[in-house]
C-alpha cells in the first residue's frame, strides 16, 4: 500500500508494507544514516527519533502507524557544515567515542530540550536512561547537554559547564 | 637481534624456564607476532629490525608516505579506527614529522591493497606499531625532501629548515613547496633508523587537542559507518543460526520462506544457512519464520549458570597446562601477617551497540570484501581459505562498525557475507547480525580465576607473593577458515584450531599476572586451559582485568590488616618512577590524603597498573556511596591518571580514559553472561543489563601526564584493571566487606552486608 510519511520537512509517498519499521524505510529508502539498529526491541535507544516531537524508538514503529505525523532525525538537527545547537555542543565536548549510539543520544536529548529547556543534572540523567552506550562517553553525553543548556542562555564560559 | 623490552626484563629478574625463553630464541619472529597485542596470526616478516614501530616489516618509505606533485599528502596506516581516535591521532603524528597542516593529509586506513598489513588494531599497539612507523617514515621523507631542496640550492642540508604549511626554506629566503621537490624523489626506498625526530619544543601539532576528525559525521548522520554504505544492487541478507555457539537449528521451514515475496535467495551450504530478499525487512521477517525450528545442542555442556564458585568450579574441572610466568627468591623476614584470597570473573560480552555487519561483493573470481574487522588482512587470509580463492582474489576494506572492545562478530560477519556473496555473483550483499545473534555467537570475554597468597614482614614490606591465574585462551582471533563460523559450518567443516596462550611479556590470561611491584619472593603461574567450553576470544585487556583487580585488591587487603595507608603501601613497593608519578598524581587531584574515611556507607579506593608492564600507566581514585539498603554502589566520583608517552592527542587519551574506567565499572559491577543448560541465556539488553545514565559517576577527571617526546605507550586498555580494582577497594573501604567475585552487584554486596 502506499503510505505517506513527513520526515524532516519533507514528504515521502512509499509503496510499501505498512508493518515495516520506520527504522527501514528511513535507513533503506530514505538513505538517511542518523538512527542505527542496534537491537530492534526499543531496549538501546540507537534507533531514536521524534515522531510529533516526542523521542520514539523507530525500530518498533511501524511506518503504517506514522503516515502523516511529523518524523524528526538526526539529520534534521543541522548537518555536519552547519550543526545544531545540540550537535555543536557534542563537538565541543568531543562526545563520542565509536559514536554509534550518538545520534540516538542526540535525538533522546533534544526532546528534553525542546520540553525543558533548563533541565537539572538529575532531570538529564533520568531522561537519559532509556539509551545505552557501550564506550562509556555517558560523562561527555551529559557535560554536552549541559553545554547545550548553557549555551541556549547564552553562557559560553566553558568553566561553566565543565565540572 | 633485539627484545622489544630487554631492561625491564632482565631487570625484573623474570623466570627463565618458561614462556619467555621461547619468546627470546624465537626473537624476530616472536617479535613480528607482537603486533596487535600479540593478537592474531604471525603477523607480516621483520624483514628490517633495526627499524621502529611497523617500519620493521614494511621499510619503504612510500607504503606509508606519498607526496603528490601538487603537494597533497596521503598517509597510510594498517590500523584502523575503532572509535578510539587513532584516525586523528596518526593525522597528528604524521602532520608534526612532516611539519605540514593536518588538513593537507589523506589518511588512508587498513585495505589488504593500500596499506601494509601492520596485524591487528588491538592490544593498544596502534601508536607504537604504527603511530612510530608513521612518525620515523615522515622523518624520514622530511630528511629527504630538505636534501634535495639543499642540493637544488647548493646549501648544507642541515641549513634548510621547513616552515609547518608543506614548504622547504633556504636561508637566504629561497623556498620550495614539498609536492614540487618530492616529485624529482622516489620514496621508494628503505627508511634509515636515524632520521632525525622534530623536538618537543618545536612541536606545533603533536599534543594538540585537534578534534577528531570522524566525529562531525557521527554527530549529523553522514555516512559513517560501514553499515552506511549503498551499493547499486545491493541485497540484504540475514544468517540463520540456533539461538547461541553449538546449537543448530532443525528442519528450517525453508519451503515457506522460499515462497515469501521479496525472498530473493536461500543459500544453504553444508550446516551454513543464509536468507537473501532484497528489502531488509524481508529478510528479517523470512529470518523469524526459520528460526521457529526447533534446535539441539551440537557441542560440549555450557558451564554451570552463576558466579563466583560456579565460575571456579567449571574452570577447576578443566585439565591445566601450568605456564610458569615469575619466580624470584629473596632473603626477607619472616611473615608476620598474610592473606590468602580467590577472584573471580564471570564471561562477559562484547556488547557493541551496533550488532556485526559486512557487505561483501564477488564479481568475475574476484571477492571485495567491507569489514569492520580489527583485521582487516586476516579477513583476506580468511575468506580465501574457506572459499578456495587465491588470497589476491580477495581484497578486504575496513570501514568503521560501533565499538567493538575486542573480537567481537566483525570477523565471522564477515565470513559469512563473503560465502552469501560467492553464491550470488554480481551481488553486493549486506548482511547485519540481528542484536540476539551478536549476543549468541559472538566470541565471549573468558571467565576467569586467581588465588593469591601474600605475607606483609614486621617491617610493613611483602615478603612473598603468590598469584596463580586459571584462564582459557583470550587469544582465538581467525587467521584461517576455521577461525569463524562459517567455516565451522561448511561441508566438509574447516575445524576450529587449537587454542593457545600468547607467550610474556604481553600475555593473555596472564597478562599483568606479573606484579609490576618489588615483592620479595614472587611465584607467578599461569594454569592454561586449552578447552574452551563456551567459545571465547579477546576481549578489551584480556587477563589484565582480573589480575589487576586481584593484586590490586590484595594490596588492599594486606594494607587494610596492618593499618597501612593503601597509596602508601603501593609506593613502598614500587621503584619505577613513572608508576609512583600516575600514582602521586591521581592520589594529588583526587585530594587522596583529605578524603573521607569509610563510614559504613561512604568510602574510598585506589589501584594501579602499568599496562602489561610495557604500556600506558594508570592510576585510579575513586569514591563510592553505598545505599546498605539495597547494595547498590554509587561512584561519586573516579580521578585517574595515565602516562602514555608523548600524548598524539590529550583529550583523545582521556575521552579513552574516561570510556574504559566507565566501561570497567559496567563489566566489574553488574555483568555475567548467564547460560541454560543448551545456549546462552543472555540475548538482549534485558538479559545482560549494562551500565545505565543513573549509573554512572557523578564525575571522571583524567590527568594526562606530560611526557615531551617519549616513546608511544598505547593507551585504551589501562583503565580496565586498576578502575575494576579501585571500586571492589573502595567498597570495601566504604563497607568493610571486600568482594572478591565479580560481578560486584547491588545482590552480592546486600548478601555480603547482612541485614540492616
Amino acid at each position: 500500500m502506499t503510505v505517506t510519511i513527513t520526515v524532516n520537512g519533507a514528504d515521502h509517498s512509499l509503496d510499501i508494507d505498512p508493518a515495516t519499521p520506520l527504522l527501514y524505510v528511513l535507513r533503506d529508502d530514505l538513505e538517511l544514516n542518523g538512527a542505527k539498529y542496534g537491537c530492534g526491541l526499543g531496549q538501546c535507544g540507537a534507533c531514536t527519533v521524534h515522531i510529533d516531537g516526542k523521542p520514539a524508538f523507530s525500530c518498533l514503529t511501524p511506518i503504517g502507524a506514522v503516515a502523516g505525523r511529523r518524523i524528526r532525525t538526526v539529520e534534521g538537527l543541522g548537518s555536519a557544515e552547519a550543526p545544531g545547537l545540540l550537535q555543536q555542543a557534542f563537538e565541543k565536548e568531543q562526545a563520542a567515542q565509536c559514536g554509534y549510539c550518538i545520534a540516538g543520544m542526540l535525538m533522546r536529548a533534544q526532546a528534553l530540550l525542546d520540553r525543558n529547556p533548563d533541565p537539572d543534572e538529575v532531570q538529564i540523567r533520568a531522561h537519559m536512561q532509556t539509551n545505552l552506550c557501550r564506550c562509556g562517553t555517558h560523562m561527555r553525553i551529559l557535560r554536552a547537554i549541559r553545554r547545550a543548556v548553557a549555551m541556549r542562555k547564552g553562557v559560553h564560559s566553558a568553566q561553566e559547564v565543565r565540572p | 637481534m633485539s627484545t622489544p623490552h630487554p631492561t625491564s626484563l632482565s631487570r625484573r629478574g623474570f623466570l627463565t624456564g618458561g614462556a619467555l625463553v621461547v619468546s627470546f630464541a624465537l626473537a624476530p619472529k616472536a617479535f613480528a607476532q607482537l603486533a596487535g597485542g600479540g593478537e592474531g596470526g604471525a603477523g607480516p616478516a621483520v624483514v628490517a629490525p633495526d627499524l621502529k614501530g611497523s617500519l620493521k616489516s614494511t621499510p619503504w618509505l612510500d607504503a606509508w608516505i606519498r607526496i603528490d606533485a601538487d603537494g597533497r599528502v596521503t598517509v597510510f596506516t594498517g590500523k584502523v579506527e575503532l572509535g578510539q581516535g587513532i584516525r586523528t591521532a596518526l593525522t597528528q603524528v604524521a602532520a608534526e614529522e612532516l611539519d605540514i597542516l593536518p588538513a593537507a593529509i589523506t589518511l588512508v586506513t587498513a585495505d589488504t591493497e593500500r596499506t601494509p598489513d601492520e596485524g591487528l588494531t588491538a592490544g593498544s599497539h596502534s601508536m607504537q606499531d604504527s603511530g612510530t612507523a608513521i612518525q620515523n617514515a615522515a622523518a624520514n621523507v622530511r630528511m629527504l625532501l630538505a636534501a634535495e631542496a639543499a642540493r637544488d640550492w647548493g646549501v648544507a642540508a642541515d641549513r634548510v629548515t621547513t616552515g609547518g604549511d608543506g614548504s622547504l626554506h633556504a636561508p637566504d629566503g629561497r623556498s620550495l613547496p614539498y609536492g614540487e621537490v618530492a616529485a624529482r624523489l622516489s620514496l621508494h626506498v628503505q627508511a634509515v633508523p636515524d632520521a632525525p625526530l622534530r623536538r618537543p619544543s618545536d612541536y606545533r601539532t603533536l599534543g594538540l587537542e585537534l578534534p577528531r576528525v570522524d566525529i562531525p559525521a557521527k554527530l549529523t548522520g553522514g555516512p559513517a559507518y560501514l553499515h552506511d554504505m549503498r551499493l547499486p544492487g545491493m541485497l540484504h541478507a540475514r544468517v540463520v543460526r540456533g539461538p547461541s555457539v553449538g546449537t543448530s537449528l532443525q528442519s528450517p521451514d525453508l519451503d515457506a520462506v522460499a515462497r515469501m515475496p521479496g525472498v530473493v535467495r536461500i543459500v544453504r551450504q553444508g550446516g551454513f544457512l543464509a536468507v537473501v530478499a532484497e528489502r531488509q525487512w524481508t529478510a528479517i521477517q523470512a529470518l523469524r519464520h526459520l528460526q521457529r525450528a526447533a534446535y539441539a545442542r551440537t557441542q560440549s555442556p555450557l558451564p554451570a549458570d552463576g558466579t563466583g564458585d560456579a565460575v571456579a568450579a567449571t574452570l577447576k574441572a578443566l585439565p591445566a597446562r601450568d605456564i610458569p610466568i615469575m619466580d624470584t627468591s629473596d632473603p626477607a623476614g619472616p611473615a608476620v601477617r598474610s592473606v590468602k584470597a580467590r577472584y573471580t570473573r564471570p564471561w562477559i560480552s562484547h556488547g557493541s551497540i551496533g550488532p556485526s555487519c559486512a557487505i561483501a561483493r564477488y564479481v568475475d573470481g574476484a571477492m571485495t570484501v567491507w569489514t569492520h574487522s580489527q583485521g582487516t588482512f586476516d579477513v583476506r587470509r580468511v575468506v580465501a581459505e574457506l572459499l578456495g580463492l587465491p588470497p589476491e582474489k580477495v581484497h578486504a576494506i575496513h570501514a568503521e562498525g560501533a565499538g567493538c572492545y575486542g573480537q567481537n562478530g566483525a570477523d565471522d560477519v564477515a565470513a559469512d557475507a563473503a560465502v552469501i556473496a560467492k553464491a550470488m555473483p554480481g551481488h553486493p550483499i549486506r548482511l547485519q547480525w540481528m542484536r540476539e545473534q551478536e549476543f549468541g555467537w559472538e566470541p565471549l570475554g573468558p571467565g576467569m580465576m586467581t588465588e593469591l597468597e601474600a605475607a606483609l614482614g614486621a617491617d610493613n614490606r611483602i615478603v612473598s607473593w603468590r598469584h596463580a591465574v586459571w584462564s582459557n585462551p583470550h587469544n582465538n582471533r581467525p587467521v584461517g577458515a576455521g577461525g569463524v563460523l562459517a567455516g565451522n559450518e561448511a561441508d566438509p567443516p574447516f575445524p576450529a584450531p587449537e587454542g593457545k596462550p600468547i607467550p610474556m611479556p604481553e600475555g593473555d590470561g596472564s597478562r599483568n599476572s606479573n606484579p609490576l611491584y618489588s615483592f620479595a619472593n614472587t611465584h607467578v603461574v599461569y594454569h592454561f586451559l586449552k578447552n574452551m567450553p563456551v567459545r571465547v576470544s579477546a576481549l578489551r585487556s584480556l587477563g589484565a582485568h582480573l589480575n589487576v583487580f586481584s593484586i590490586e585488591s590484595m594490596l588492599d587487603e594486606l594494607a587494610a590488616g596492618a593499618g597501612i595507608d593503601p597509596l602508601a603501601i603501593r609506593l613502598d613497593h614500587m621503584r619505577d618512577e613513572r608508576a609512583r608519578d600516575v600514582m602521586q598524581a591521581a592520589a594529588d587531584r583526587f585530594g587522596w590524603s583529605k578524603r573521607p574515611k569509610g563510614d559504613g556507607r561512604r568510602g574510598c579506593g585506589m589501584a594501579f597498573a602499568r599496562y602489561k608492564n610495557l604500556g600506558a600507566y594508570c592510576a585510579v581514585a575513586m569514591e563510592v556511596e553505598v545505599d546498605r539498603e539495597t547494595g547498590r554502589t554509587l561512584v561519586r566520583r573516579a580521578v585517574a591518571a595515565v602516562d602514555c608517552g608523548q600524548p598524539a592527542n590529550p583529550d583523545g587519551v582521556r575521552n579513552q580514559i574516561e570510556g574504559g574506567l566507565v566501561q570497567s565499572l559496567s563489566w566489574t559491577g553488574r555483568e555475567a553472561v548467564r547460560f541454560a543448560a543448551d545456549r546462552r541465556a543472555s540475548f538482549d539488553w534485558s538479559s545482560y543489563p549494562i551500565l545505565r545514565f543513573d549509573d554512572v559517576p557523578g564525575s571522571v577527571e583524567v590527568v594526562v601526564m606530560d611526557r615531551p617526546g617519549a616513546p608511544f605507550l598505547g593507551t585504551a586498555e589501562a583503565a580496565q584493571g586498576p578502575s575494576a580494582a579501585a571500586l571492589a577497594n573502595a567498597i570495601a573501604d566504604a563497607t568493610g566487606v571486600r568482594l572478591r567475585d565479580m560481578p560486584l552487584s547491588p545482590e552480592r554486596l546486600k548478601a555480603a552486608l547482612g541485614p540492616v
